[in-house]
């Protein structure tokens, strides 16, 4: 019993962080039909951002844990919006060249990042109680797990209240829907498209400071191993669709974690799942249509 | 199908345009590019017994085993680039998982000699009938979507396939890689000194892989394919069947990219898990784009280029120059990836034809432009 409520809200941990980076890719498609590589570098820059402030300031404090936290966010977001007004704005409309300068930018900063701080894990300090666990129902639980799943649901939370109560998230949404017909009443998308970038450079950002304290550690290639899992999320989820990542998260991370400690398998697990939901439901779970 | 066909649609990559000048009659003619093909062809393969310096480009003269090692490497990414020219540049599939199938080729020959006793050539032809049967079975799954996630699954899809070599390290050689069991292989391909014997090997994958793109380009599924590209609802309401044509693609462009990864395996003694990797997918994109989308010159020439410009890049990396430098200079130079990303971002900017495009238009000036132009206009 305490196997599975360890291995159910470690698997909660991990989709929190799935879908820290999922939420950005997914609203970024949806807007903008944008595939967007260099989503995990904007999440590793914001892990390395939040490293260096630890290591200056001292790690093991609350404070500096929570400003390394709002650090992390902000650079992604800086970094988010820097990429779609310099690369990602003078391609509009070509997906596949969006797409391409993403892999471009991708492949460029994590050598850039290997090139700073080289190409070791380098391991991060957190407050202890952080490094500590907590004891639920007789399962030991990582008490990092917890912070996750908070943070992601604020990020959730937060989101859903920018997209529902704001003049900006009411434009984004219709965005997604109808852009063309936004435009043609006369609102510039465009600057809703930097929001939407800088909104998902923000939580990969934050990702990426949660991430390697759930990893206990930062590296270049941080950003990358998690981008592949929240592009199936993504997908399983429905592209576009902020509820079918979170679904899709957790049911993928949970799933993962279990098939992993009982028969080692967990990334094969979530591949064959991929398939099967594209094989009865190729437009995913909560998506609407398949773009071509 | 033969290309005389005069009446068939010829959508197929971008003609050498500026068939109506004079420069362009001869250009345009079927024979010159055979005769240039043939001519470098031959280039290449006297090139062991010339001593050529290249001083920068090349690290030695040409017949040294070290060069021919590079320009071995070039053939093959070649090839390789070539079989995804076909699936990215002629059906339009952007796939992230290409690199599965050389790993296919490159690992599963390793395995086959390894395990038994087949010799060389048998097990070369077993193992690209492994890997064309993987590929119907993928294929046919992640060809359900289309456009962005069909990338996505086939991404998925090679991630698999690189836990899978990762983790079987009692088959695969885990993360060590896998080393060629020499026992089977004919003797002039082993060693050193017969590097020039697999060079010949290298030049000859390249050749057959271009007939068969080339040859595949000009069949009927290949026009069917292009179509497809072009516009999917019109080649459905012509009763044709986009889902088979893209199959055949998928197929072709996965058996000639196994049958390369085996060649990479003679060439490298060995592979590793980085060959099933998806930045390696990536490298490959980086090159055909970088060469010029729908151009099988230029899918050649990218691979080249891009082979040349890492290794050079990683000796000047590791060069006096460049550690006496400041650290502002000294960290993005020291980092080959870091300034072939940068040059990639800048061409898909600024270059959008790439090396191949950019060429063509200087060639034949603004009727490119025209035609390129025209060409856009109907596909509308």
């Amino acid at each position: 019993m305490s196997t599975v409520i360890l291995l159910l809200i470690t698997g909660l941990g991990l989709g929190a962080l799935y879908f820290l980076v999922a939420s950005g890719l997914s609203l970024i498609y949806g807007l903008m039909g944008v595939l967007n590589f260099a989503h995990g570098s904007f999440l590793t820059l914001g892990a390395f951002a939040g490293f260096e402030l630890t290591r200056r300031l001292g790690g093991d404090r609350w404070e500096v844990f929570l400003a390394s936290l709002v650090l992390g966010a902000a650079v992604g977001a800086a970094f988010a919006a820097l990429t779609e007004l310099l690369l990602i704005r003078r391609l509009y409309e070509r997906h596949i060249e969006q797409a391409l300068v993403t892999v471009g930018l991708s492949l460029a900063t994590v050598a850039l990042f290997e090139g700073i701080w080289g190409t070791d894990p380098i391991y991060v300090t957190a407050p202890d109680w952080l490094g500590g666990t907590t004891s639920i129902l007789g399962a030991t639980i990582p008490n990092n797990r917890f912070v996750l799943i908070i943070a992601a649901v604020l990020v959730l939370v937060g989101i859903v209240a920018f997209l529902r109560f704001t003049r900006f998230g009411l434009i984004i949404r219709a965005g997604v829907e109808n852009r063309s017909m936004v435009t043609a009443l006369g609102i510039d998308v465009r600057k809703a498209f930097t929001v939407v970038f800088a909104i998902g450079g923000a939580a990969a950002g934050l990702g990426g400071v949660l991430a390697s304290h759930y990893f206990g550690y930062v590296s270049a290639h941080l950003g990358g191993s998690l981008l592949i899992f929240a592009f199936i999320v993504t997908v399983i989820g429905g592209l576009g669709s902020l509820a079918g990542a979170a679904i899709a998260s957790v049911a993928v991370a949970v799933l993962q974690q279990f098939a992993n400690y009982y028969w080692g398998v967990g990334d094969l697990v979530v591949v064959l799942m991929l398939a099967g939901v594209l094989l009865l439901r190729p437009s995913g779970i909560l998506g609407k249509k398949v773009h071509a | 199908m033969s290309a005389t066909t005069p009446t068939a649609p010829a959508p197929v990559t971008p003609d050498p345009a500026g068939r109506g000048s004079a420069v362009g009659r001869v250009l345009g003619s079927r024979w010159l590019p055979l005769a240039v093909g043939g001519a470098l062809v031959v280039l290449a393969a006297v090139l062991p017994l010339l001593a050529i310096e290249i001083p920068g480009i090349l690290p030695g003269p040409t017949y040294m085993p070290g060069t021919l090692q590079l320009l071995s490497l070039c053939l093959i990414f070649a090839a390789l680039a070539l079989s995804y020219h076909l699936l990215f540049g002629t059906a339009g599939m952007l796939s992230f998982g290409h690199a599965l199938y050389f790993a296919v080729g490159a690992y599963g020959l390793g395995i086959i000699l390894q395990r038994t006793d087949m010799t060389l050539v048998p097990a070369i032809a077993l193992t690209v009938l492994v890997g064309i049967v993987v590929a119907l079975g993928l294929g046919a799954v992640s060809l359900r979507v289309a456009g962005i996630s069909f990338a996505m699954v086939t991404l998925a899809f090679a991630q698999a396939g690189n836990v899978l070599v990762r983790r079987n390290a009692w088959l695969t050689g885990g993360e060590e890689g896998l080393r060629l069991n020499t026992t089977n292989v004919p003797e002039f391909l082993v060693g050193v000194l017969n590097t020039r014997n697999v060079y010949w090997l290298a030049l000859a994958l390249l050749v057959i892989v271009f007939l068969v793109v080339a040859w595949f380009e000009r069949s009927r599924a290949g026009h069917v394919a292009v179509a497809t590209r072009e516009n999917e609802l019109r080649v459905r309401v012509l009763g044709l069947r986009p889902f088979s044509a893209r199959l055949v693609v998928f197929v072709i462009a996965s058996a000639l990219a196994v049958l390369t990864g085996t060649v990479y395996f003679i060439l490298q003694s060995g592979v590793t898990p980085r060959a099933s990797s998806a930045d390696f997918t990536l490298t490959l994109l980086v090159m055909v784009v970088l060469g010029g989308v729908g151009s099988r010159w230029g899918a050649i020439v990218g691979a080249v280029v891009y082979t040349l410009l890492d290794q050079r890049l990683s000796a000047l990396a590791s060069s006096d120059a460049v550690a006496s430098l400041p650290d502002v200079l000294r960290i993005p130079l020291s980092e080959p990836l870091f300034i072939l990303g940068t040059l990639f971002i800048l061409v898909v900017l600024f270059l959008p034809g790439g090396i191949a495009g950019t060429v063509r238009r200087v060639g034949s000036g603004r009727r490119a432009t025209r035609a390129a132009r025209d060409r856009l206009e109907e596909a509308e």
